[in-house]
Parts: structure tokens; sequence; C-alpha cells
């Protein structure tokens, strides 16, 4: 496509009312509600659907929630999250008939990009997106967030339906060892 | 002259007979082997499979005897109709009436057959994707999850789950029982390496089967009725032989899981390498399942010719030592004050191609074990050939059982024997060995893979030679004397061939890298046979196997990619 282009007029030549029109729009500006957050001494609210870094949560009896599926580290974008599984020596569940959690659970957060899907693919509701996202550390391996530190920070969820617990008690009630 | 050999007896005529499955016409042969490779009648099952045409399926296995339990293979189908003259009954245009299958108290309702069990005859149609047949599919799973406990996020077996995949492809999306299930024992300690999960049992009876026809153990069964049924082994008596794993292999859900594998990785993170158990000489065929460089698990591969689907306990659970923290990963070379020091592998091959060269005749000795590849032992015998070295390998025999396990623990001694590297009975040699060091006319020894300390030469003896060197991948005495150490690859390390105790050859895929510096046998192999002999060396493992099929008469005609994934059986 051929672009016509006309010859500047007079008036555009002359240079100055453009100048000066700019200048009316920075003093339009100057004298309105600034809108500008003086981050970091202010703090952005995040609103409640917020993606934040993702945490491991425990249930409000105190139980790591994480059984060690590994949904969450397949379905990672970046590869973010490390599992490892607890094999057959490791310790034991937190809750007995939930029969295994990760010996250790690691997620990179300079890898993360806070998509979400580990907090979509879980089946046990153990990990959620947060509202932290400004994450700073000194080093590389400060920014490797381990089980323990996951946990800290993800606190507790409110598990409404505790199918493991709920399970064990209906076995019980058949006369069945869960 | 080739030597490859059919693997299998030239099949007499077979008689074909036609059927239609989704109205698709195909040409299936009356009778086909069933488990026991006997002629049967052609299942509708066995039909859909050379048509082309998936039918779901639990209880039915190739290799086990049919029980038709599950009821998953279900299918409607329709026979010709034949008139009271014996004669069929044809439509207008001629074609054949067809008569669809249907319940004998009402017409409308259409009756399904368990395609594993039902065999098929002329003129039969196989409605395989009818709505009638997806609607028995979709009741047969909604029965089997009635009481099933929906552990996939703890359950092993999820990723090659059959229930979850036919759930997925043949289920419902919801569930409409709102009922309590019933409960049945968890975390069952079947035997030393099984561990059950009676609620996720479906019944199929694979297990039970498998014990008592194929490994001649009956020791599990179903106990109870209805819904409470469940699987046990025999009360007191621990579910112990060595084949107690092919069931969890068998086992459709994950009712039966391995106690070495439990919970050790997800299988959908294990790479799979098409392998070879290396415990004994039968050469089961096994796939690796491997992740970041680490071996998980071995499981069987299907080969009739060689393991049919199975393998045993003990070869399956020897894998621990490939990643074991002692591995050889340096190559060394022993100072002149017994002291060792590390040595570039350029280096080391020089010198030790330097000391080979110079040898007088006769003064040299290769002992190597009948678990290196053909490949290792051919460039060995090249080796020996040139100096006029004296060879052996170290013998390894135990008791062999009825199906699998064989006498012959190395899983190479035919190749030790066809590539010209052994020329007298293993394990022959060792004392004229051990003599001719102690009169010093052997002043030279290689030794590969194994321990010689163990094997009639002392750490004294081994101490008089001027040269010992010593490829190896674990830590052992002889490698504690080795004035030369070149570490080795352990079989998941590399690539090549074993023949099994039968002839046949079989390939290894490599699935995990090598620790450190240490590198396939053949590879440095070849190096030091062409600084030896001037002869040209491979640097493919292709090349390599088809200057060894041109060499070695027993191969003669082998090519590397007819070996396939299951290998050619040649005249031993
Ligand atoms: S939020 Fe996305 S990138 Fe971050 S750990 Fe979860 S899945 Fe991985
Ligand atoms: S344990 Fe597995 S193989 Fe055995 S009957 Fe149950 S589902 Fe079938
Ligand atoms: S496969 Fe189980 S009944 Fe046919």
């Amino acid at each position: 496509m051929i672009v016509k282009r006309s010859p500047l007029t007079f008036w555009e030549r002359l240079y100055l009312p453009a100048i000066l029109g700019g200048f009316k729009v920075t003093l339009r500006h100057f004298f309105k509600k600034k809108v500008t957050m003086q981050y970091p001494e202010e703090k952005w609210t995040v609103p409640p659907d917020y993606r934040g870094a993702p945490y491991l949560v425990r249930d409000q009896e105190g139980n790591t929630k994480c059984v060690s599926c590994q949904l969450c580290e397949f379905v990672c974008p970046p590869k973010a999250i490390k599992i490892t599984p607890p094999g057959l020596s490791g310790p034991p569940a937190d809750r007995s008939n939930a029969e295994k959690m990760p010996l250790e659970f690691e997620i990179n957060m300079l890898r993360c990009i806070f998509c979400g899907y580990c907090q979509e693919v879980c089946p046990e509701e153990a990990i959620f997106l947060m509202k932290d996202y400004s994450l700073t550390g000194t080093s590389r391996a400060e920014m490797i967030y381990n089980k323990e530190k996951l946990l800290a920070l993800g606190g507790t969820h409110n598990d409404r339906i505790q199918k493991w617990k709920w399970k064990a008690e209906e076995a019980k009630a058949q006369g069945v060892a869960p | 002259m080739t030597t490859v050999l059919e693997s299998k007896p030239a099949s007499p005529p077979v008689e074909k007979i036609k059927i239609k499955v989704d109205g698709r016409e195909a040409e299936v042969p009356r009778l086909m082997p069933d488990w026991q490779g006997k002629l049967v009648p052609t299942t509708m099952l066995q039909a859909c499979q050379i048509a082309g045409v998936e039918v779901p399926h639990y209880c039915y296995h190739p290799k086990l005897p049919v029980a038709g339990n599950c009821r998953m293979c279900l299918v409607e189908f329709g026979l010709p109709a034949i008139g009271p003259d014996r004669k069929p009954i044809l439509n207008e245009d001629g074609t054949p009436k067809i008569i669809r299958q249907a319940l004998p108290y009402d017409p409308n309702l259409p009756r399904g057959a368990i395609a594993c069990a039902t065999p098929i005859s002329p003129g039969m149609e196989i409605y395989a994707s009818s709505p009638a047949t997806k609607q028995m599919r979709e009741a047969i799973l909604e029965s089997l999850l009635i009481n099933h406990p929906l552990d996939c996020p703890i359950c092993d077996q999820a990723g090659e789950c059959k229930l979850q995949q036919y759930s997925v492809e043949y289920g419902q999306s919801e569930s409409r029982f709102a009922e309590e299930k019933v409960h049945k024992p968890k975390r069952v300690d079947l035997g030393p390496r099984i561990v059950l999960d009676d609620e996720r049992c479906i019944l199929c009876t694979r297990c039970i089967r498998f014990s008592k026809d194929i490994a001649g153990d009956d020791a599990l069964g179903i106990a109870s009725r209805g819904s409470h049924n469940f699987l046990t082994n025999y009360p007191g008596k621990a579910f112990d032989n060595n084949y107690t794993l092919n069931t969890v292999d068998i086992c459709p859900v994950g009712a039966l899981t391995s106690k070495d594998f439990r919970f050790q990785m997800r299988v959908w993170f294990l790479k799979e390498t098409k392998s070879l158990c290396t415990s004994c000489g039968t050469g089961c065929n096994i796939v690796i399942g491997s992740r970041e460089e680490k071996v998980y698990r071995y499981t069987p591969r299907e080969n009739d010719a060689v393991n049919a689907c199975w393998m045993c306990d003990y070869g399956r659970l020897n894998y621990k030592w490939i990643d074991r923290a002692d591995r050889l990963k340096e190559v060394r070379k022993q100072k002149t004050d017994g002291g060792r020091e590390p040595i570039a592998w350029t280096s080391a091959l020089k010198e030790i191609s330097e000391k080979l060269r110079t040898a007088a005749p006769g003064s040299v000795a290769i002992i190597a074990s009948a678990r290196q590849t053909n490949e290792e032992l051919y460039l060995l015998a090249k080796l020996a050939k040139r100096l006029g070295a004296r060879t052996d390998s170290v013998p390894r025999r135990g008791e062999a059982d009825k199906l699998l396990f064989h006498a012959d623990r190395n899983p190479n001694s035919t190749g030790a024997r066809l590539t010209g590297f052994l020329s007298a009975e293993m394990g022959s040699n060792f004392n004229q060995i051990a003599d001719a060091i102690r009169t010093r006319t052997i002043r030279t020894l290689l030794v590969f893979g194994e321990d010689v300390t163990k094997h009639g030469l002392s750490a004294a003896l081994l101490k008089g030679l001027d040269a010992l060197i010593v490829s190896d991948i674990l830590p052992s005495p002889t490698v504690e004397l080795a004035h030369y150490l070149l570490p080795g690859c352990a079989h998941a390390e590399k690539r090549g061939t074993f023949t099994n105790v039968k002839g046949r050859v079989q390939k290894l895929m490599k699935a995990v890298e090598p620790p450190g510096d240490a590198r396939p046998e053949w590879e440095f192999l070849h190096e030091l046979v062409f600084n030896v002999t001037g002869q040209n060396g491979f640097v493919s493992i292709e090349g390599l196997f088809h200057q060894m099929a041109k060499d070695v008469p027993a191969l003669a005609g082998l090519t590397w990619a007819a070996l396939g994934d299951t290998g050619v059986t040649v005249a031993i």
C-alpha cells in the first residue's frame, strides 16, 4: 500500500503551536488528583481472586494436605515444581489413611509464572496461589522454597469435606480397619 | 551362508472366515492360538483386534486362560438368519439377512455377548461401537466403580490404570451412586514384595490365574460374597514365589502394587527404554523406567520367543547397583610408589596400546565377563588373536526353575562362545593362566568386569604382573590392584547385543547416562583394537555390529536393524 504523505501546512511548520498544545496537557494533569502509588512505601491491596505465589496449605487439624501425587509437577509449564516422593521408607503421612505425603516439595519461585495450573490440577486442594507477588531473596538458592517454608507461608485452609477422615470413619463403622 | 532361523514354526494354511466389524468386512482366521499356543476357534475380541477395532477388556489377557468375568468386553452382534431348510434367508437385494441378537423375552432389547469368550462364525456382524454396546460399557463401568475408593492421587497405578483409561473413554462423566460404599481391607501385606488394596480390586482374577496356571503356585483366591468379595492369599501363607511381581503388571488397576516401586515415582514421568534383563541366560525383554538418570523399575516386555509377557522377581529387582554411590567414575593409573592418580582417557589408552603392542607374543591373558556384550567380547577376541592371548570367563551357575530363571546366571555365555572369545569350556583356562603368571610367562593381564581374586588369581599373584589393566563398574580387590583402571558402563548405560542361551541375539538400548568419566567398553575397546592391530574400528555400534556379523560365522547375515525390538535367533 502506498501512503500518501501530504506536505506540512504553514501552520504546522510554525512548530510552536504544537509545543504549546503539549504544555497545555501537562499543565492540566499537574493540577489533577495524583494516581501514582508510592511503591514500595505504599502497598497495593490485591483483588480477591488475584494469582500470586503458590504455597502449600494444611487442613484445620494441622495435617499436610499434599499427598505427593505429582500432578502439579507434571502440569507446571516452566517446571518450577520438584517433588520427592516418600518411597516405602519415607515419613508416614499426617493422615494415616492418606498413605503418603511428599518427602520434599520445592517450588523455584524464579521459574514460577503464577499461572495457577498447579492449583487447578491439585485433586487434594493442597496448593493455592496466594496474594504474595513480590518475592525477593539474595541468592538463587533462597528463591527455591522448600516444603517447610511453603507450608509455613500457606497456613491453614478449611477443608469442608475432609475426605480421608470421612472415609476412615465410614470404614470403621463397617468394621473394616482403615 | 545364512543361519538366521525363523522364530516360529511354519504355520499350516489357515482357513479364513468373513465377518463384519462395525460395518466393515474383515477376513479372520477360523482358528487362533490360545494362551498356551493351542489353536482354538477365534474369539470376537481377537477378530476385532485384527480388524483394528479396540474392544475394552479387563479380565482377558492373551497369555492367560479366558475367564470371562468382568463383562467389560460386551458387544452387540448379529448373526445370519437361517430358514427352516437350514439355508440362509436372503434380503430382497440378495444379501444374507442378519438378525441383531436380542433378549428372548423382549426382541427390542439387544443381547450382548462377551467378546473375549465368544467364538466367531461366518457372516457374523459385530457392532463394536453401536449405541447398545456403548450403553453396556457405561453400565459395566458404573457397576465396577460403585465401591471403588477413587484413590487415584495416592495410587501407584494412576497413569497406567485401565479403570481410569476406560472410564475416560467409555464411562459416564458422573456418578449416580449416593449410597455408602462397601469398605474392604487396604494396605494388605500379601508377601515380601506385594501390597494389596482390596478396595481397588475389580475381581478380574488375572492375578489368580497367573499364579495358578503360569507360576504354578495356587496362592491367591477370592473370598466372601457379593459386593463383599475380596482377593486374598492362602491364610497364613505369604504370597512368595519368584514371579509374584508379574501380578502387579497384569493387574489392570492399582490393587496389587510393588513394594519396591511403591511411592517412588509417578509412572508418567518415567522414560521407557527397551532393554534386556541381565540376571540370567534367558535374557528376558524388559522396559527400563527411568527419570533424570535414575532407574526406577524394570517391567517385562512381550517377546514370545523368549519370555512371553513375564520376568522373574529376582531379575526385576536386580537394578539397585546401577546408581550406587561407589560406582567407578575415574580413569586411574598406579604411580610407581603404589599410589594412584587420575589420568585422561586418551593418555591411558595410548599407554595401554603401547604396552600391548610391544608385549611378547603369548605374554598377555584376557579375562572378560560373560556379562559383557557381544560387541565387546568380539573386540576382545580380536585383541586376543593378535596378541596370542589366553582368554577365559567366569562361569556362574545357580538353580534353574521351571519358567524362566536359567541355571546359567551369565547373560551372554553364548555370545562369549560365538564371538570366538572363548575357545574352551568357560572357566577351564583359569589354572593355566594362574600358572603362567606364576612362572612369569604371562606378564600382562586384561580383566573386564570380574573380580579375579575370587576366582583363583590371588592378590599376591596379580602383584607379580607387569601390567594389570582392569575395566569394571564397581570397586573390588582386583580394581584396587589395577595399574590402569578404565571405568565401564552398566547395561542400562550403553547399547549392544547379548546372545541368550537359546541363541537369540537381542539388543540393549541406553536408558541413562554413565557416571563421571565412565565410557561404554566397546567405545574404548575399538580404539584399543585399532591402535594395536591397525584394523579400522567403528565409531558407531551399528557399524561395529555389522563388522562382527561379517567376521563371526554364527551371526552371518544379521544387521542391527533386522534385530528389531525382539531379536533374531541364530544357530548355536
Ligand atoms: S503457578 Fe504455574 S508456574 Fe507457578 S508453580 Fe504453579 S503451575 Fe508452576
Ligand atoms: S488384584 Fe488386580 S488382577 Fe487380581 S483380581 Fe483384583 S483387579 Fe484383578
Ligand atoms: S474381558 Fe472380561 S469378560 Fe471379556
